[in-house]
């Protein structure tokens, strides 16, 4: 793939529309379906996947030139947990509570197929702006997917948004059980494809 | 030649056992010969020979408290002696929690007018049962894929067929007993001793790649079959977040050997056993009349909620 031609405002809602890293390209949908309980996780682990794709896309992108291409995903994988360290170390020392809550999965953000993904197809590439635009633009994708299931999971089985009461009312409790994380992807799933359909036939006719 | 470093290669795999071995292992003083949980607020502890009477009716030689927690001792309600002298039986004001160890500190034991010393114990369930309970609770009951929601990019793009479903899931099993045991070798011999906590994730991953290679180099020599069946696998193994999850888990719960050992076999066994429900019921939605936009993943996905919930009647089951 030669040197992207697109602008950075096209690579940045690429990432949050067309290659969705959870709903369109179905990458890293482990955290989509186990935290998102509520809207508050889906953003806090969303920034942290934000930081860490914005911050390994950029080193990846400056020593593009010197990376041997046989151990190239090492190389990748390396960049990756050293910048998944410095966010866990961070959020366990300014925001115990959250980290807490979100156990395990903020580590596991160095198994996440999408940052990985975007290193090898992207920032190997391009130049260190357009990468930082690229991880921008996933990184968002990546947290409006977190927080959509979070919204509707959190509204619809705590009848709360933020942790402040909306409704009044549980209206059904299943949807905070985990379990519930898998029908509601596979529904947000069939949503946006259902949308492009849609937008392809209109087009045509 | 060849049988040369086919010696090499036993041996070593005999001195890993060993080391496994020897953390797995717990000295206990030599004259307490078993101790046990009776009913459910009582200890027996038996002696390799009489001890003194009065000695054991006090309650004071006994201190007791749950391994996790050294600061709570529990109370003793009565100690009763049975006529050989050889067997005590401290029954306990409060119920026991039988699920943790705990330590039992016998001070100055008494046998025939001599002292044999101060002896630390731990009481604690039967051990292979206890081991047996992590294995089956990794597999069924905390199932990875079904009751922790890990390691599902590749659980959904290998469950399509059920012979790919099945060497998936065998090749997991591999690597992950593989790297799991090298993870909790190297965080207890080198990252804990060294205060090198901070690296785990950075020495996990580097682990697994390094495992998964290893695999993948051992299997092309020794057995080209099973190679040439499974070898596409072993790269789709280093995307799957359990395999990462899985040493980490290790390390918050200090583990020793047997029960890493457990816990990794545990949890590839279980995404065996999801993969395979999974495949089984894939192969026939392919027959089945889709709505348009829920083709592929979409029904794979509410398909693997109901499997959620079918396993959610797993949860809170204890077995022994």
């Amino acid at each position: 793939m030669p040197a992207t031609t697109k602008t950075n405002s096209q690579l940045v809602i690429n990432g949050i529309l067309n290659e969705n890293p959870i709903f369109r390209l179905a990458l890293s949908m482990c955290p989509a379906v186990g935290i998102s309980t509520s809207v508050m996780n889906g953003l806090l682990l969303g920034i942290a996947v934000l930081f860490v794709q914005v911050f390994s896309s950029c080193t990846i992108s400056v020593i593009r030139n010197y990376i041997h291409p046989k151990i190239r995903i090492p190389t990748y994988t390396l960049t990756i947990a050293t910048w998944v360290t410095v966010i866990d170390l961070v959020l366990a020392a300014y925001m115990p509570a959250a980290y807490k809550e979100m156990g395990i999965f903020v580590k596991l953000i160095v198994a996440f197929a999408i940052i990985t993904m975007r290193l090898e197809m992207f920032a190997c590439k391009n130049s260190v702006p357009a990468s930082f635009w690229d991880g921008v633009g996933m990184g968002l994708g990546f947290m409006f997917a977190m927080m959509t299931l979070g919204f509707v999971r959190e509204l619809l089985g705590m009848g709360t948004l933020f942790g402040y009461d909306i409704l009044g009312f549980k209206p059904l409790l299943f949807f905070v059980l985990p379990a519930a994380g898998f029908f509601c992807v596979g529904i947000m799933m069939a949503i946006y494809n259902y949308v492009e359909l849609a937008y392809n036939r209109k087009k045509k006719g | 030649m060849k049988n040369f470093r086919r010696e090499y290669l036993i041996l070593s795999i005999l001195a890993v056992l060993g080391l496994i071995l020897l953390g797995g292992c717990k000295p206990e003083h030599r004259f307490i010969k078993k101790t046990a949980f009776k009913d459910i607020n009582s200890i027996v502890i038996t002696f390799a020979g009489p001890v003194d009477e009065a000695w054991a009716k006090n309650t004071s030689n006994y201190s007791i408290y749950e391994k996790p927690d050294p600061d709570i001792k529990l109370k003793i309600g009565q100690v009763s002696i049975s006529p050989d002298k050889r067997t005590v039986v401290l029954t306990f004001e409060e119920d026991l929690n039988q699920d943790q160890p705990h330590i039992l500190n016998i001070s100055e034991i008494i046998s025939e007018g001599k002292s044999l010393g101060t002896a630390f114990v731990k009481v604690k369930k039967l051990y292979f049962g206890y081991l047996f309970s992590i294995l089956i609770g990794a597999m069924i009951i905390n199932n990875f894929v079904f009751a922790k929601y890990l390691g599902l990019c590749v659980f959904f793009g290998t469950s399509q067929k059920k012979s790919t479903a099945v060497g998936m899931g065998i090749t997991f099993t591999i690597v992950i007993v593989f790297s799991a045991m090298m993870a909790w070798f190297l965080y207890q011999f080198v990252l804990k001793p060294y205060r090198l906590d901070f690296l785990q994730i950075v020495v996990f991953i580097g682990l697994v790649s390094l495992s998964v290679q290893a695999v993948d180099t051992i299997l092309r020599k020794v057995n080209p079959a099973l190679f040439k069946a499974f070898g596409v696998y072993l790269v789709l193994v280093i995307a799957n977040c359990i395999v990462i999850a899985v040493p980490l888990i290790l390390a918050d719960n200090e583990y020793n050997g047997w029960e890493s050992l457990m816990l990794a076999l545990g949890a590839g066994l279980g995404f065996l056993i999801a993969l395979f429900l999974m495949s089984s019921v894939r192969e026939r939605l392919d027959l089945a009349n889709v709505p348009t936009t829920y083709r592929g993943l979409p029904i794979a996905f509410v398909v693997a909620g109901l499997f959620a919930l079918a396993f959610m009647g797993f949860s809170g089951m204890s077995i022994f």
